[in-house]
């Protein structure tokens, strides 16, 4: 598998070149956000970040102060299906042009991908410390008075890996699996 | 009065030596080392189910990806000793204790020990107060820690531990029976729930999962039981034969679905499954499913009469 190299921000270009199946590694700037975050910027608050071009990833960190500073302790993705009815308006409102998280979402970000110029990209679920390894600095956190997994902690990254599952092509590699599947034990019923 | 001869009734009390000795320092000590554990490293069985999984993915292909990053994970998470993953989960302690044994003094340790886990990042910052929003900050609050005590006539304790994500636990469910879809309320029925729990968890769940089913019971112990399952051995052999069937149909064709290694499609979608059944009353039969994501953080120890490790359980 070729792996394609993204580095923030992203032009919507670069971000409709890509298809399912392709495998990247992004450097750059990635914000988390995760429930409380899409639920406040649903609600119409502004975010403290510029988003534009910007990739989200849905995690919560554990994060711990050392001499300071916040030490990423581990960082996996979180499953993405709850931001569901938020996440096309953050791609609308805010120009965002990923999503990092795991699980896939449903029909509504797949059309907001299509529409605004977005990509899925898939991390890999429960492999906190591979993604920790590839944050190479922690540089500032917003809302922490969400608690801190549910924050918006700025983290910089190099090379960290996903897998595109949905593209702005109308491509879901969710919905293949989940209707090769529904038929597969339909025919397995006791 | 009783004949001579006749056995008491009830066992009397084998108080144990530990029941004095035991230090809070000690003990609380033995607990945050079993969350670092815990949290850290799997256990063998199942770094062992992992490793047979990815030899059965094709080469190359995106469930082949998924299982070497996840074995990458399971070692770099045991060299750092850091979190395997980020959601440290519920903190589910079960616990057996010596007749007599203090049980409030270890729930008082045990809190003790998740603080200090916390701080020193092993447990994420994981209890959030579900009517204000605000979280605890150290793990502790209603209902968190979760323990469950069981008095047993053995002299010593023995505390296992598991740490179940948010995303594992989001797609467990209680069926009931009889259901139009899945049948009635026999084995068939009961299978054909399971493998739908199967299909609604694809890709949420990082899979492939492990299933705790508890057949039977009630809403609260039907669950308690499928939960207890997923304290036994992946490779252990149910001793009731039925179940054992049942458990070995469920993994085979859930693993002929296709839905693979985080729903990436591939050969292994579950490394286990664990059946336990309770009566019910006539007029219930719930199906309780739990689902275990592949970083299935479960360790114990025996301890020592001085509240130190005497032993490792997995």
């Amino acid at each position: 598998m070729a792996v394609i190299p993204l580095t923030t921000p992203l032009t919507e270009d670069i971000a409709r070149s890509l298809t399912v199946g392709d495998t990247v590694e992004i450097t750059g700037r990635l914000y988390t956000g995760r429930d409380a975050v899409h639920h406040r910027l649903h609600h119409g608050e502004r975010p403290p970040v510029d988003l534009r071009g910007g990739i989200i990833y849905h995690c919560g960190p554990v994060m711990v102060q050392e001499g300071g500073r916040w030490v990423c302790k581990a960082a996996g993705p979180t499953t993405s299906t709850r931001e569901e009815p938020y996440q096309w308006e953050v791609m609308r409102d805010h120009g965002i042009r990923g999503v990092i998280g795991k699980g896939g979402m449903g029909p509504k970000t797949l059309e907001g991908c299509q529409q605004y110029g977005c990509v899925y990209l898939h991390a890999i679920g429960g492999a906190a410390q591979v993604c920790a390894e590839r944050i190479t600095r922690v540089d500032g956190v917003d809302w922490m008075d969400l608690g801190s997994p549910e924050a918006i902690w700025h983290l910089w990254v190099e090379r960290f890996p996903c897998i595109v599952t949905m593209d702005s092509r109308g491509g879901s590699l969710h919905r293949q699996v989940r209707a090769a599947s529904e038929q597969a034990l339909a025919a397995l019923k006791a | 009065m009783e004949a001579a001869g006749a056995a008491p009734l009830v066992e009397p009390p084998r108080r144990s030596t530990m029941l004095a000795t035991m230090s809070d320092a000690a003990l609380q000590a033995s607990l945050v080392e079993l969350i670092r554990r815990t949290s850290t490293q799997l256990p063998d069985d199942v770094v062992r189910a992992v490793r047979a999984a990815r030899g059965a993915e094709a080469a190359g292909s995106n469930a082949a990806y998924a299982l070497e990053v996840i074995e990458r994970n399971i070692g770099l998470a045991c060299d750092k000793s850091q979190p395997l993953c980020q959601d440290t989960g519920s903190i589910l302690l079960y616990v057996n204790t010596p007749v007599g044994y203090d049980q409030i003094a270890f729930h008082h340790a045990a809190e003790a020990a998740v603080r200090a886990a916390t701080a020193r990042g092993y447990l994420r910052q994981n209890s959030v107060d579900s009517i204000t929003g605000a979280n605890s900050g150290d793990n502790v609050g209603p209902g968190c820690p979760d323990l469950h005590f069981h008095q047993w006539r053995q002299p010593h304790v023995e505390v296992k531990l598991m740490l179940k994500g948010g995303g594992c636990e989001n797609v467990g469910a209680t069926y009931t029976l009889p259901n139009p879809s899945f049948g009635g309320r026999d084995l068939k029925g009961v299978e054909n729930a399971i493998l739908d729990c199967v299909l609604q968890a694809q890709g949420q769940g990082c899979g492939p999962g492990i299933l705790g089913v508890g057949i039977g019971g009630d809403r609260v112990t039907g669950m308690a039981c499928a939960k207890a399952q997923l304290l036994r051995l992946l490779d252990d052999a149910n001793p009731d034969p039925v179940l054992a069937g049942l458990e070995q149909r469920v993994v085979a064709k859930a693993n002929q679905s296709g839905i693979g290694p985080m729903g990436f499609g591939g050969a292994t979608t579950l490394l286990g499954c664990k059946a336990g059944a309770l009566n019910r009353v006539p007029a219930s039969f719930f199906v309780s499913i739990t689902y275990m994501c592949w970083a299935f953080r479960r360790q114990g120890v025996d301890l020592a009469a001085d509240g130190g490790i005497a032993r490792w359980l997995y």
